[in-house]
């Protein structure tokens, strides 16, 4: 009984303030998504635009696509888990389960430059045709905003490795979770509305 | 590519207008700093400005800024109005046809972006946080940030006039005109950047403010009791919120066409350059709302105060509001009937368009209810708002007309249309910003402005505005179109063009007696002071602190029981006078990382228009550890003890 209260006494509660904080994220997730359902549009209506070169069945790989899906979604998996060991207040987990958080995302977004660096060398850069252009800017997007997530991700383990879980990094966690599986979320759009149909 | 990337000696000025243009600014600027030195201003500008993260000085700050612009942006319509009066015929007037298309580029992007956006949020700033009874906004210093990109992209946006030159494709810059080759040079990236480091400024307050209205009103304020400032601030974040990320979209897109040769908007390789248009008006009919909005909201609360009556009809009012947001997203493509959707479409957005009438005629109405048997005073205020109500009712007949598809086809581009758009804007927001900044600005300054001079401005206004646009009506009918930089003479338009012109000048001399109301006021400035805090027996919150608020704004948070808070306080008899329980109030510290991080997205945005690439890059690691070094600092507030805040609140009731 004793040790279940302490647990639930280190359990940092949000006060106010975290609680506006979230919230804010929450509202400046949203401008996101419209950002990206722009983006989304633009693809939409350019994506017949090949212009005389390759449509998408031609230059996307279906497996190899697969393999970055799997790299994103289990960190998204990884990462719910190290936020809840972060709510636990267990410092190493947390570190773990973030660095291998960070070890997946870094791999998607490895995956993905070798694959743009592929098409460019083979000719078939954004400047091919408007289909390639919308191509690489909703994905290069996407994964602009990966790399922006690792970068974060990246100073906020050094810090609790250095000065400890504190309140404000738990909470800087639960912000960068809610980051990450967003970006889970459009990825998934992503592979269905310009992979999967791509394809087809 | 050199170090510099497209920067030379050739990006300055040659000819004379530019020239002396440039000049003007560089000793204005000069003027300023000698000033300020002079006076030995610099710390006090440092310290009680630069780096303050209150919303009353943040809002005092867009509004400075708004009106600098206002003036640039008018210098632009003078200069208009004398080609336009001149250029006729044989002659030529004073401007060269490429001179010309960049002042009316550069007059519409910052009467719209640096003008009116920067007044509406000064103005939100100024009034909101008080309204709610809460002491700030919710993210202080983010809402410093947005206030220093809103100035970086003002910046940018007027270094074009001396280094390299601006977009002369309109202030919208359309596609295939703004692509790279048919404007190889740098004014449409300058165009793209200002507005970008603009735009995100106002992403960030439009987040920041939304985030404030739900969750800091305070005890007892529920949404139904918000005042009607309040709801229209709230209804124009959501457009913010909903409608900026497609500017900052199209922005993109069309800087990646210019500068990495992608073809979103290209004639070839594929690309719709139909898309961009829908694109940026997709953006661009919201803003037009949010213009507007925050005005209505003035509007309400003027009024009421004014006739000393309950607002008419305040739950719909609330609902015009909403109607509005909703509809404002389903009517962009009237911009461009002409672009050939085909009947259909063309017939659904052109409805859409005349129900958007509906809500809006809701809202005039309910404020003619409100005068009706109200005890009425007739002030500078209330004449611009009977100019209002006279303009928008005319100029909103005139956007029905355009409405109407087939009607359209006739007007699209002509100068009908400039004087219906110019006639909805000036009327319903910049008459509204001049309302809320005099009838605010005693909360702010502690003294009132000399009504007196404001209605004379306000006189000469209207006259003004009817003189200078209603000939625009009539050359519309004739056939001018818009942009015009010379036109045959045998058109016989000239005249109707001179009319315009003197209209021109009542307005220049409205601005005159709008200037003499801040300076006389502030010299006589003993004379008016408010030192109740309640200068128009007020209805809404901010009235029940003093003028100008301290710093934490209310030494005690507010209750709110019931709509017309503070009226209704003023009202009850049996006043429960308890003993005042103060407590400790944390502040936000003063910091520079935000005026830093402004000066680093000019730097960036500069970069960006000039391909200094590793500049640029330094720009952004720069940004990045700046906001490293925000969001790392633990320390960024600090407490007034409660003995403190008691002692500021008896020296405030001391003086009354
Ligand atoms: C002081 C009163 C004003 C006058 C006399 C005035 C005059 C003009 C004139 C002569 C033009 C060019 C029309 C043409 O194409 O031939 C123009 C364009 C424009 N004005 Fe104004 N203006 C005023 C205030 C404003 C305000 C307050 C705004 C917005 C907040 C505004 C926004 C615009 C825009 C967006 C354009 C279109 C620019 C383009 O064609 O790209 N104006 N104005
Ligand atoms: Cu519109």
């Amino acid at each position: 009984m004793e040790s279940v209260n302490t647990q639930i006494q280190q359990v940092p509660k949000y006060d106010k303030t975290d609680d506006t904080i979230v919230f804010g994220f929450w509202v400046y997730l949203m401008t996101d998504c419209v950002l990206f359902a722009a983006l989304f549009a633009v693809y939409a209506v350019l994506h017949n635009n090949t212009f005389g070169g390759p449509d998408g069945a031609q230059i996307f790989s279906p497996s190899y696509v697969l393999v970055e899906t799997i790299a994103l979604l289990t960190s998204s998996f990884t990462c719910g888990i190290g936020l809840i060991s972060a709510y636990n207040m267990q410092k190493n987990r947390v570190i773990g389960w973030f660095s291998v958080t960070f070890l997946l995302g870094l791999s998607f977004v490895v995956m993905e430059v070798a694959e743009f660096s592929h098409l460019i060398h083979s000719g078939d850069s954004f400047k091919r045709s408007a289909f390639l252009s919308s191509y690489f800017t909703l994905v290069g997007t996407h994964g602009l905003h990966v790399t922006v997530g690792l970068i974060g991700m990246l100073i906020l383990i050094i810090r609790i490795y250095t000065k400890g879980l504190t309140k404000a990094s738990v909470r800087r966690l639960t912000l960068l979770s809610l980051f990450w599986h967003f970006l889970d979320i459009i990825w998934i759009f992503i592979f269905t509305i310009v992979y999967m149909l791509g394809f087809s | 590519m050199s170090i510099l990337g497209k920067l030379s000696i050739n990006a300055f000025p040659h000819d004379v207008i530019t020239l002396g243009g440039a000049i003007m600014m560089i000793v204005a600027i000069l003027i300023g700093i000698f000033y300020v030195t002079y006076t030995k201003r610099w710390h006090w500008l440092w310290s009680e400005w630069i780096t303050t993260t209150d919303h009353k000085k943040i809002g005092v700050m867009y509004i400075f800024v708004s009106i600098v612009m206002g003036l640039r942006g008018f210098a632009d319509v003078l200069l208009m109005r004398v080609q336009q009066a001149t250029s006729v015929g044989s002659s030529h007037g004073i401007l060269s046809a490429n001179h010309f298309q960049q002042i009316f580029s550069a007059h519409g992007v910052i009467m719209i972006f640096f003008v009116a956006m920067g007044f509406l949020f000064g103005i939100i700033n100024l009034v909101l946080p008080l309204q709610i009874g809460s002491r700030d906004v919710a993210f202080p210093f983010l809402n410093a940030t947005s206030f220093w990109l809103f100035s970086a992209g003002m910046v940018l946006m007027n270094a074009s006039l001396i280094i390299g030159n601006f977009t002369y494709a309109g202030w919208l810059s359309y596609p295939p005109l703004s692509e790279l080759k048919y404007s190889p040079g740098v004014g449409v990236d300058y165009w793209i950047w200002s507005l970008q480091v603009a735009g995100l400024g106002s992403l960030l307050s439009g987040i920041n403010f939304l985030v404030t209205i739900i969750k800091l009103r305070c005890k007892g304020m529920t949404l139904m009791r918000m005042p009607l400032f309040t709801w229209s601030v709230f209804g124009t974040m959501v457009l913010v919120i909903l409608a900026f990320p497609i500017l900052t979209v199209t922005l993109a897109l069309l800087y990646l066409d210019r500068t990495v040769g992608t073809h979103f908007f290209t004639a070839s390789g594929g690309g719709n350059m139909m898309m961009y248009v829908n694109l940026i008006w997709s953006w661009g009919h919201p803003e037009v709302y949010i213009l507007v909005l925050p005005s209505f909201g003035i509007f309400s609360e003027v009024v009421s105060v004014f006739s000393r009556k309950r607002l008419f009809g305040y739950r719909s009012m609330v609902w015009a509001i909403w109607a509005i947001v909703v509809l404002s997203f389903i009517v962009w493509l009237h911009h461009f009937f002409t672009m050939g959707a085909g009947s259909n479409v063309n017939a659904f957005f052109g409805m859409m368009t005349m129900i958007i009438a509906v809500p809006t005629g809701v809202k005039i109405f309910n404020w003619l209810f409100t005068m009706f048997g109200g005890r009425i005073k007739f002030n500078a205020s209330m004449i611009y708002f009977l100019g209002f109500i006279f303009l928008f009712t005319l100029g909103g007949v005139a956007g029905v007309m355009m409405a109407v598809p087939a009607i359209d086809y006739q007007l699209h581009n002509s100068l009908f249309l400039v004087a219906h758009f110019h006639t909805m804007i000036v009327s319903g927001v910049l008459f509204g910003d001049f309302i809320g900044i005099m009838y605010w600005f005693p909360k702010i300054f502690g003294f009132k402005l000399i009504d007196f001079y404001g209605r004379v401005a306000a006189y000469l206004w209207i006259i003004g505005f009817i003189v200078a646009f209603g000939p625009l009506y009539i050359l519309g009918f004739m056939g001018a179109t818009r942009r015009l930089d010379h036109y045959p003479a045998y058109t016989g338009w000239q005249s109707l063009f001179i009319v315009a012109g003197i209209g021109v000048g009542i307005i220049a001399i409205a601005l005159v007696f709008q200037f003499l109301q801040l300076i006389i006021s502030y010299i006589k400035k003993n004379e008016n002071f408010d030192t109740t805090g309640d200068p128009w027996d007020g209805r809404t919150l901010e009235w029940s602190t003093s003028s100008p608020p301290p710093h934490f704004n209310y030494a005690i948070l507010p209750e709110v029981e019931s709509r017309d808070a503070f009226w209704e306080e003023k009202q009850r008899t049996d006043k429960n006078v308890q003993d005042k329980k103060y407590e400790d109030i944390p502040v936000v510290k003063n910091t520079p990382l935000a005026m830093y991080i402004g000066a680093m997205a000019c730097i960036f945005g500069f970069c960006a228009v000039w391909h200094i690439w590793w500049l640029l890059a330094l720009s952004l690691l720069t940004i990045i550890v700046l906001i490293m070094i925000r969001t790392t600092d633990e320390e960024t507030e600090y407490v007034i003890p409660a003995s403190e805040v008691a002692e500021i609140d008896k020296k405030v009731q001391w003086k009354v």
